[in-house]
């Protein structure tokens, strides 16, 4: 460990979660009369004070358009988005700021993947490889270029655990494969995936991969260098960032060799009615004002994150889903979709004779915000035999009490539906 | 027990939907049509038999929450032998029943067994579940060949 890195440690505070959850104004009410208990972060985080304090600050001081005017606003505004950039490039650790494209979202990295990488490098007869695991937006983008180029999706099975099956992933990769996507951990399902390994597997044969991280930058340490991705793609708003911002990580020679997504201001050099020049990396990948605000929050976010006990914070977590895994395993009637060796923060499950919706909603009038339906994984959930599932989803910010409270809350379910 | 989910879950309608009428395909059926909520998989099919304006037969199949299923056996309950102008008149009495609630001028009383599932405009996340049959009801009185979407702006 290096000085800066010790001092950062000796800064941070250890992790408490009564402290924690101070840091979230939202989760200090009551829905329905009773203390709320958020167990849907894998659909959105919440967000800390000093996230929203980051953008009304913006707002209220520092806001400007990037990137354009002379004044002090604009110099501010640029120089935090920039240092947002910054972050990030640190919070993954990439090698160059410049790899670090903002977007509005995982989905929209994944399609201007797609579109500027996937397009021009995708014959008739090319194949590009999926998992059965993934969200829809790691399905659809594909699905379109293919559709688009005449190529053939292939999708890697899973088992009835909800685990991506190696060897059956490892035999679609042909010489015909121009790349792999899959996510890092599933939504529906919580399973993590072994990417440093698939990456391994698929770089063997010259593939590129690229890997859906929204469900894991909120709660693994992630080392893009270290797993030797092509691009890694997350959302700011599942790491207790705003909406609306998200980052596609590029190796520099991809990034290069890609022709820009949209077009318009901000991503050009100079423009004649005869000959544009694009702008040089990142920018030729931001055309337009960006989500400044956003961004900003999402640096703070970091900041936020990098400034908790991280370790003390991954074993909070590993606990509480251990804890959560256990009690709903002996409740009668209920049955865990998604039961991986390798899991992070999802609790899935399906309870005999009742709908996930109908649970959803008593569950709700218990304060007890959940997700239900089929978490835009609609295919892997299939596989697994059901249509929905209702599930729990943790954040660090959770107990082992809100647990117990999702217990209670399924017994009333019982009691309605007996 | 919460008074808004016992208004939802009533026993009429836990009832209907562990035990759901007129759950079956219609073999000599001369309309059809599917619906389905892409927000949570809900899907029915609906089956009617319709000679001379009137609703002779009618089944569905499919699967759904209990409100959905609930709402779709008492609404096959409830259209046996009605004209087709019934159907929709009772239609907009029940939408607006589901959406707006059992307002003074409303005469639930006249709705029968319809009428226990005014609960659900307490809880406006839960009407498309209950709205879902009558709107694929529309649909196959309409003639209609594409699946029903609650999502679609006309069932909104």
């Amino acid at each position: 460990m290096n000085q800066a890195a010790q001092a950062l440690r000796v800064n941070r505070r250890r992790f408490n979660v009564e402290e924690v959850r101070a840091d979230f104004p939202i989760l200090q009410q009551r829905i329905h009369g009773k203390p709320l208990v958020y167990l849907d972060s894998a659909a959105t985080s919440q967000k800390p004070q000093v996230v929203i304090d980051a953008v009304v600050k913006f707002y209220s001081q520092d806001n400007a358009n990037v990137h354009r005017g002379v004044h002090q606003l604009s110099e501010r505004a640029t120089a935090d988005y920039e240092a947002a950039r910054a972050k990030v490039q640190r919070f993954i650790n990439a090698a160059k700021c410049r790899e670090i494209v903002f977007v509005r979202g995982t989905t929209e990295g994944i399609n201007l993947v797609a579109q500027s990488f996937g397009r021009p490098r995708l014959q008739q007869g090319d194949q590009i490889v999926i998992s059965a695991l993934e969200h829809h937006s790691n399905i659809v983008p594909w699905q379109m270029l293919c559709e688009q180029q005449g190529a053939q999706l292939r999708v890697a099975p899973v088992n009835p655990q909800g685990e991506v099956l190696l060897p059956e992933l490892e035999q679609l990769l042909t010489p015909r494969t121009r790349l792999l996507a899959i996510s890092h951990i599933s939504n529906a399902l919580g399973t993590v995936n072994p990417v440093r390994k698939i990456v391994e597997l698929a770089h063997r044969r010259g593939i590129p991969v690229l890997i859906d991280g929204a469900q894991a930058v909120p709660h693994l340490p992630v080392d893009v260098q270290s797993l030797d991705c092509d691009f890694y793609v997350f959302s700011g708003h599942k790491m207790f960032g705003p909406t609306g911002i998200g980052v596609l990580y590029g190796k520099e020679k991809w990034l290069e060799q890609m022709p820009p997504y949209q077009g318009g201001g901000d991503m050009i050099l100079s423009v004649t009615f005869e000959k544009t020049v694009f702008n040089a990396l990142p920018y030729k990948f931001e055309a337009g004002t960006p989500n400044v605000e956003a961004a900003i929050g999402l640096g703070a976010a970091i900041d936020y994150l990098e400034g908790l006990d991280v370790e003390g914070r991954i074993a909070h977590e590993r606990e509480l889903l251990a804890y959560g895994t256990s009690a709903l395993s002996r409740f009668p009637g209920i049955r865990l979709i998604g039961t991986a060796a390798e899991k992070s923060s999802v609790l899935s499950f399906v309870m005999d004779d009742v709908h996930p919706h109908d649970v959803g909603t008593v569950l709700d009038r218990e304060g007890i915000a959940v997700r239900t339906g089929h978490h835009c994984a609609q295919p892997v959930l299939r596989q697994l035999g059901v249509d929905a599932t209702v599930r729990a989803s943790l954040a660090f910010y959770n107990t082992q009490q809100e647990l117990d409270a999702l217990i209670r809350g399924l017994q009333k379910v019982r009691e309605i539906f007996q | 027990m919460n008074a808004d989910l016992r208004d939802l879950y009533q026993e009429v309608v836990l009832d209907h939907s562990k035990k759901p009428r007129n759950f079956r395909q219609l073999e000599d059926a001369n309309r059809s049509a599917e619906g389905f909520n892409p927000l949570c998989g809900d899907r029915i099919v609906l089956y009617l038999k319709v000679e001379d304006g009137i609703i002779q037969d009618i089944g569905f199949q499919g699967s759904g929450c209990a409100i959905s299923r609930a709402s779709a056996s008492m609404m096959t309950a409830a259209l046996k032998g009605k004209t087709v102008e019934e159907a929709e008149a009772l239609f907009q009495r029940f939408h607006a029943l589901v959406t707006v609630g059992p307002s003074e001028g409303a005469d639930v009383a006249s709705m029968g067994k319809l009428a226990s599932l005014s609960g659900v405009w307490e809880f406006p996340m839960r009407v498309k579940c209950a709205s879902l049959a009558w709107h694929t009801l529309r649909s196959a009185l309409a003639g209609k060949s594409q699946p029903v979407s609650t999502e679609d702006p006309a069932t909104t």
